[in-house]
């Protein structure tokens, strides 16, 4: 009887275990230090972890789909220097600026999905590529240059990253309503599950009559949407940008997506985790800040952290906790 | 069997005709748009070319000894940063002060030491773990790069010393010391992987780990080794690079692990592990180099480097994989 019940916990454990880490964390700060359960600083941290986390939305698609995206930290300073360009070109204005930028981030997205879905070429290598190739798109395209607005009081440009709404910051809201948007798409669409099909096993899923590279190619179209959406809030925010804001991004993107549980082999993950995942992140950089401790810090309890959880996932799985390799 | 030959000779000699490609089309380029006065097959500036690949090369011959053995290493760019931090650090240290010149080679040791040491954690980590090497060397790229910014905030460190430079900026018929430096590591990890028993069983082990591990072989210690190695080679390539310039800013080495595994691939090794050779990497290295030389030949800006890249690295995979039609063994990671 307590054998099972043991049992039960220990499956809870590693079913939920980010979780369970997560509210443990959160608990032990809060009683050292009230002040980091202040709403105001509970909103700080998801407005600032807002870029973050809405590209780790778009990433864990992909990643559950069995493949990497290593191009969306280049892919966000391209649409963060584009839409800025363009709302400084009378032609298009900010009405006009968004849309376009939208759009031909999408391109860049749909090259990596037809590149991996249709050609099926090694995601790690192709988007390595991209990462590289939008970067020189990018510098071609500024010339080199930051890109500013010049009148920034006289434009509604900045209410995506500064703006807000019933007392709750605009990106928040954003990151809030796409984390439930995709989530529903993920989790309870025909689609999603087509997602887990293909990256669980992508044979089964070809001989289940699943069109592999399509659903692939999809995965690729909305990790692009979710980077143009943050780019847009990085612009919005700052009204200005260096053709190197991203910069590393696609990495710390990924730490966030593996954090929150779902395997690089794919088939495994959720929104919820992956939101968790960015909130880990978001508030221990925020605690060990409040702690008097030096920003880079964070760095070092990150490498710690990803490691851990992804240990204790494998070695639950196994049973065992060393490797059993010779 | 001759169908063998010659994918093998179009596997191996891609790299280096390609190479001879760009030559020859920059040389003509340049003449017939008359974009620049000067020939581009210029002994001094190919030797120079040598030089300024040696940082990024040195440590691509480490990636390719990794993912020979099935493994990857993304946190080489914070372990040259740390190392070349230790390294000029180190030096303003009171007793190494009162050392003088001969503190340098001590300098030196303390740099190898710590780049060893980072390769030996990650290592370690993969082996005993069993967590995958992309995940572990992601997590350390983050957290190497967190020590390196604690070690001295933003700002950069630096300690000039004439002697140290000089000897980095030595001349030996014609190549400077990061140059020889890079051709040496070229030419012993090339013995290593060729002659040596640890070579041929890293290749083993990139090829089939469960077919290995039957054989007897001891997988965990190989791959700790490579770890090692690659950790000491990024530190190496800290040493070349920075007795020379003197100063090492908390973002150096930053997108390093990226162009190195460039190089790797465009030299022909498999990320599955298993093939590619450190003369293909060689080849991989020059040819980045040359390209950046090249367009910077022929007038056309800067930027462009990294669009051409990025669609030669996708044009190399997508020609490789219709040449070996065996999509199937690639790593899904």
């Amino acid at each position: 009887m307590a054998d099972t019940a043991m049992k039960s916990i220990g499956g809870i454990l590693a079913r939920q275990g980010i979780l369970v880490a997560f509210i443990l964390f959160m608990v032990g700060f809060a009683l050292w230090n009230p002040r980091f359960i202040d709403p105001d600083n509970i909103f700080g941290v998801i407005r600032s972890s807002a870029i973050l986390g809405v590209m780790a939305l778009g990433v864990t698609f992909v990643v559950i789909g069995g493949n990497l995206d290593l191009s969306v930290g280049s892919m966000l300073s391209f649409s963060a220097i584009v839409v800025l360009d363009l709302h400084e070109n009378p032609a298009f204005g900010p009405a006009l600026a968004i849309p376009a930028m939208f759009a031909l981030t999408l391109c860049l997205g749909a090259i990596n999905g037809f590149l991996i879905g249709y050609l099926r070429l090694n995601s790690l290598i192709v988007t390595l590529g991209m990462l590289s190739a939008i970067h020189g798109l990018t510098l071609t395209w500024s010339g080199g240059q930051n890109m500013d607005i010049a009148n920034q009081s006289e434009t509604w440009f900045g209410v995506f990253g500064r703006g807000s709404a019933l007392g709750i910051p605009i990106p928040v809201l954003i990151f809030i309503g796409l984390a439930a948007l995709l989530g529903i798409l993920l989790a309870k669409t025909p689609f999603g599950r087509k997602v887990y099909a293909v990256g669980g096993n992508g044979t089964a899923a070809t001989f289940s009559g699943i069109p592999r590279a399509r659903v692939v190619f999809i995965t690729y179209l909305i990790s692009a949407f979710c980077v143009a959406t943050a780019g847009l809030i990085q612009a919005s925010r700052t009204m200005g940008a260096q053709n190197t804001v991203g910069q590393g991004l696609e990495l710390e993107v990924l730490a966030a997506v593996i954090l929150g549980g779902a395997s690089l082999l794919g088939g495994s993950g959720t929104i919820f985790k992956t939101v968790i995942g960015v909130l880990i992140l978001g508030f221990i950089q925020n605690g060990l800040l409040l702690a008097g401790l030096e920003f880079y810090v964070q760095f070092v309890v990150t490498w710690i952290i990803i490691i851990l959880a992804v240990w204790l996932d494998i070695a639950t799985k196994r049973g065992k906790l060393w490797s059993p390799i010779a | 069997m001759q169908n063998d030959t010659l994918k093998k000779l179009v596997n191996n000699g891609a790299i280096w005709a390609f190479i001879l490609f760009q030559l020859v089309f920059f040389e003509v380029a340049g003449r017939w748009w008359s974009l620049s006065d000067s020939a581009f097959m210029d002994l001094d500036s190919m030797l120079l070319l040598l030089k300024q690949s040696a940082p990024i090369g040195i440590i691509a011959i480490g990636m390719t000894v990794v993912m020979i053995n099935g493994n990857i290493d993304l946190s080489v760019g914070a372990t040259y940063a740390l190392a070349g931090i230790v390294m000029l650090d180190s030096m303003n240290w009171p007793f190494m002060e009162a050392m003088g010149d001969s503190a340098i080679p001590l300098a030196w040791l303390f740099a190898l030491f710590t780049g060893c040491l980072l390769g030996l954690i990650n290592g370690m980590i993969v082996w005993k773990t069993g967590v995958d090497a992309f995940i572990v060397t992601l997590g350390a790229m983050l957290g190497y790069r967190g020590l390196v910014f604690m070690y001295n905030g933003e700002n950069p460190t630096y300690h000039l010393n004439w002697t140290m430079v000089d000897f980095a900026e030595a001349d030996i018929l014609g190549l400077q010391t990061p140059a020889i430096v890079f051709l040496a590591v070229v030419l012993i990890v090339w013995l290593v992987m060729t002659r040596t028993v640890h070579g041929r069983n890293a290749y083993a082990i990139g090829d089939n780990r469960e077919a290995a591990v039957n054989a007897g072989i001891r997988v965990g210690p190989h791959m700790v080794w490579n770890f090692v190695l690659i950790g000491f080679l990024a530190a190496l390539s800290a040493v070349a690079f920075y007795s020379g310039s003197g100063s090492v800013n908390p973002n150096d080495g930053m997108l390093f692990e990226l162009w190195a595994i460039t190089a790797v691939v465009l030299g022909g090794t498999k990320l599955a592990g298993g093939r590619g050779s450190i003369i293909g990497t060689l080849g991989g290295v020059i040819a980045i180099q040359l390209l950046r030389r090249g367009l910077n030949h022929i007038g056309a800006q800067t930027e462009t480097v990294n669009l051409v890249i990025g669609i030669i690295l996708i044009a190399v995979l997508f020609l490789d994989r219709q040449l070996n039609r065996k999509g199937a063994e690639e790593l899904k990671v």
